[in-house]
């Protein structure tokens, strides 16, 4: 079947052009989102929340409510929402900054507590908006701002893991995943996925996007893809890391 | 319906932060989002026991940054939210504070005051004032109350819910671990019993209807592109700052319409002056006291009456000049003289404030 080219239905088109860089990966995966959205029928009851980052630029991006919190905050804020109002659908939208460094508390102990909230975390290996320092995800010898010879593992440690850490202290009925701009109707079924695991209430479901980010990386549509598809994938395995057992 | 927790109205014997439970119970809040730290813990304690019987929720977060963020998640869509804390847990949770003034978000805070700065004692301070009324990157649009007995302690806990969502700027009730800690008598009520009508809660996300189609998105946004566009946002909420103002702001004044020397002071330590100023009284000294119970807004207009026949003040707290700083900039112009009695972290009897007093007068 040919993947649909044309906006979700969820989408607000009054907002379109969105406000990413030309190259940049958010704008897919925020494409998956809303076209899980739309399959699942969600629109009226998602609450959307966005972290401060790139990530922040979503606030308008969806006819979905949604609310732009701080840096690293949006899994508490949805955590609020939804143990609140259990019958709203809660995402929190973040990127690897805010989800695996300023906010990994929130990330590790909703998790752990097996929040009934989705959590999606753009994996880019920079900090985007504040201007390609280093993030948690920094490939080794990867060169960034605050890196500037090269990521020094043995100083600042191995990219972080973010997955295979959740998938390790989430509790079956949990979803877990790591997906790619690089495929995207895997990744939207991955969202459609996560979601569902939050309808169901089975557990906590988190899944990471690969995504790319041209400006800060400094590379041109080629080298971009190549990036993403052979230099990023060599630390990160896209595929899933915890399933809810199917119901009998 | 469900039982009401409290029937008309029942004398009792309780700690501050039993009180607390109570009151957040009788003003119909809907769920705690909380982190352990002393003095504050028994809100959680018995709020948690008392929870699950009234159908209400209850959070145990990560720390107190989250506490903070998931109490404006909770009140946002439209839940009567709060949570509590103290000291170092109290600096942490000025980031979303600082939040839930951008977006006006009518959450409700306790503070019980501990000594600081740093870990400190778990004991007693009036050290959270500035931080409390101020704390935050931002211009204090929040409006708290302090505290004197029990009794205010149940009262103004139901009243921080009706302020918060009649005026939609964080509310706050600020107590100490004296309070939090003691036990004393009070009257405890189900608030209509008393003609207290519980504001109405909205959500300001989720509500009903598709986005975008049966009626606009709702898409809150706390960021800025230009000074001048955030110039205006500001402007916007120092207007409606303002308008609230003289609505909320409240105070006690006593004695003061002859008195030469006027102690001031807030919260707990009210006790101390009240029973001061009536031995002062009756050894023939003319003192009164005046005691901002809104800490924000400041309650100018009426302490510059007050004090307008008197010839000098005694600032007396459990701080280094955490309230005076409010007081002198509340009065500028006035050149009163000023008498400072900091104790910064620790109680204050009314015998030293009479003593104080004495010294002053001769
Ligand atoms: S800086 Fe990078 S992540 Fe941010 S919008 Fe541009 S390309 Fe995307």
């Amino acid at each position: 079947m040919e993947f649909d080219i044309s906006m979700p239905k969820c989408w607000r088109r009054e907002t379109k052009g969105h406000k990413f860089c030309p190259g940049c990966g958010h704008g897919l995966v925020l494409k998956a989102l809303g076209l899980a959205i739309d399959e699942l029928q969600i629109q009226d009851r998602v609450v959307f929340g966005c972290d401060i980052g790139c990530s922040l630029l979503a606030y308008d991006f969806f006819n979905v409510d949604t609310m732009q919190t701080h840096h690293g905050r949006t899994t508490p804020v949805i955590t609020g929402i939804k143990r609140a109002r259990p019958d709203r659908i809660g995402i929190a939208y973040m990127g690897d900054g805010g989800g695996y460094a300023i906010g990994s508390q929130h990330l590790v102990n909703a998790a752990a507590r097996n929040e009934r909230i989705t959590a999606i975390l753009v994996n880019n290996t920079v900090y985007g908006m504040t201007g390609g320092q280093m993030a948690p995800t920094t490939l080794p010898g990867m060169k960034t701002e605050t890196s500037p010879y090269g990521r020094e593992i043995s100083q600042t440690g191995y990219p972080t893991q973010g997955p295979e850490m959740v998938a390790a202290i989430t509790r079956e009925g949990a979803y877990v995943a790591r997906g790619t701009v690089g495929k995207l109707s895997q990744l939207k079924n991955m969202i459609k996925k996560a979601l569902e695991t939050q309808i169901a209430g089975t557990g906590f479901s988190f899944v990471e996007a690969l995504s790319t980010c041209p400006t800060n990386w400094s590379t041109n549509a080629k080298d971009t893809w190549s990036f993403l598809e052979d230099e990023m994938t060599k630390y990160f395995k896209v595929g899933e890391l915890k399933v809810p057992a199917k119901e009998e | 319906m469900a039982e009401k927790p409290i029937q008309g109205e029942k004398r009792v014997f309780m700690t501050g932060n039993e009180v607390v439970a109570w009151g957040a119970l009788a003003a119909q809040a809907d769920i705690m989002y909380g982190y352990p730290i002393t003095p504050q813990n028994e809100i959680m304690h018995y709020w948690s026991r008392l929870a699950p019987k009234h159908g209400k929720k209850f959070l145990q977060t990560e720390d107190e940054i989250s506490a903070g963020f998931t109490t404006i998640g909770g009140t946002i869509i439209g839940a009567r939210a709060f949570t509590g804390t103290s000291g170092p847990g109290n600096t942490l949770m000025q980031e979303p504070m600082s939040m839930a003034e951008m977006y006006r978000v009518p959450a409700v805070f306790i503070i019980q005051q501990r000594g600081g700065p740093s870990t400190a004692t778990v004991i007693y301070s009036q050290q959270e004032v500035t931080l409390t009324t101020f704390g935050g990157n931002g211009e204090g649009y929040r409006i708290v109350y302090s505290t004197a007995t029990h009794q205010e302690l149940f009262d103004y806990t139901i009243k921080a819910f009706n302020t918060a969502w009649k005026h939609r700027f964080p509310t706050f009730v600020l107590a100490d671990g004296y309070q939090a800690k003691m036990r004393e008598p009070l009257t405890i009520y189900d608030p209509e019993a008393k003609g207290i009508e519980m504001v109405p809660t909205v959500p300001t996300l989720g509500k009903e209807g598709v986005p975008g189609v049966d009626r606009p998105p709702v898409h809150m946004t706390n960021t800025r592109n230009t000074e001048e566009e955030l110039y205006e946002v500001v402007k916007g909420l120092q207007a409606a700052y303002e308008e609230m103002w003289p609505e909320v702001e409240e105070h006690e004044a006593v004695e003061c319409e002859d008195a030469e020397i006027i102690i001031v002071c807030h919260g707990v330590v009210t006790r101390s002056a009240r029973v001061a100023v009536s031995q002062l009284r009756e050894a023939g000294i003319k003192a009164g006291y005046f005691r901002p119970i809104t800490l924000r807004p400041f309650p100018v207009e009426p302490m510059k009456q007050s004090i307008k026949g008197a010839k000098q003040l005694l600032m007396v707290e459990s701080a280094q000049g955490q309230l005076a700083r409010l007081v002198k900039d509340s009065i500028y112009g006035s050149t009163i003289p000023i008498e400072p009695m900091f104790r910064p972290g620790i109680g204050i009897s009314s015998e030293e404030i009479v003593e104080k007093v004495q010294s002053l007068i001769k």
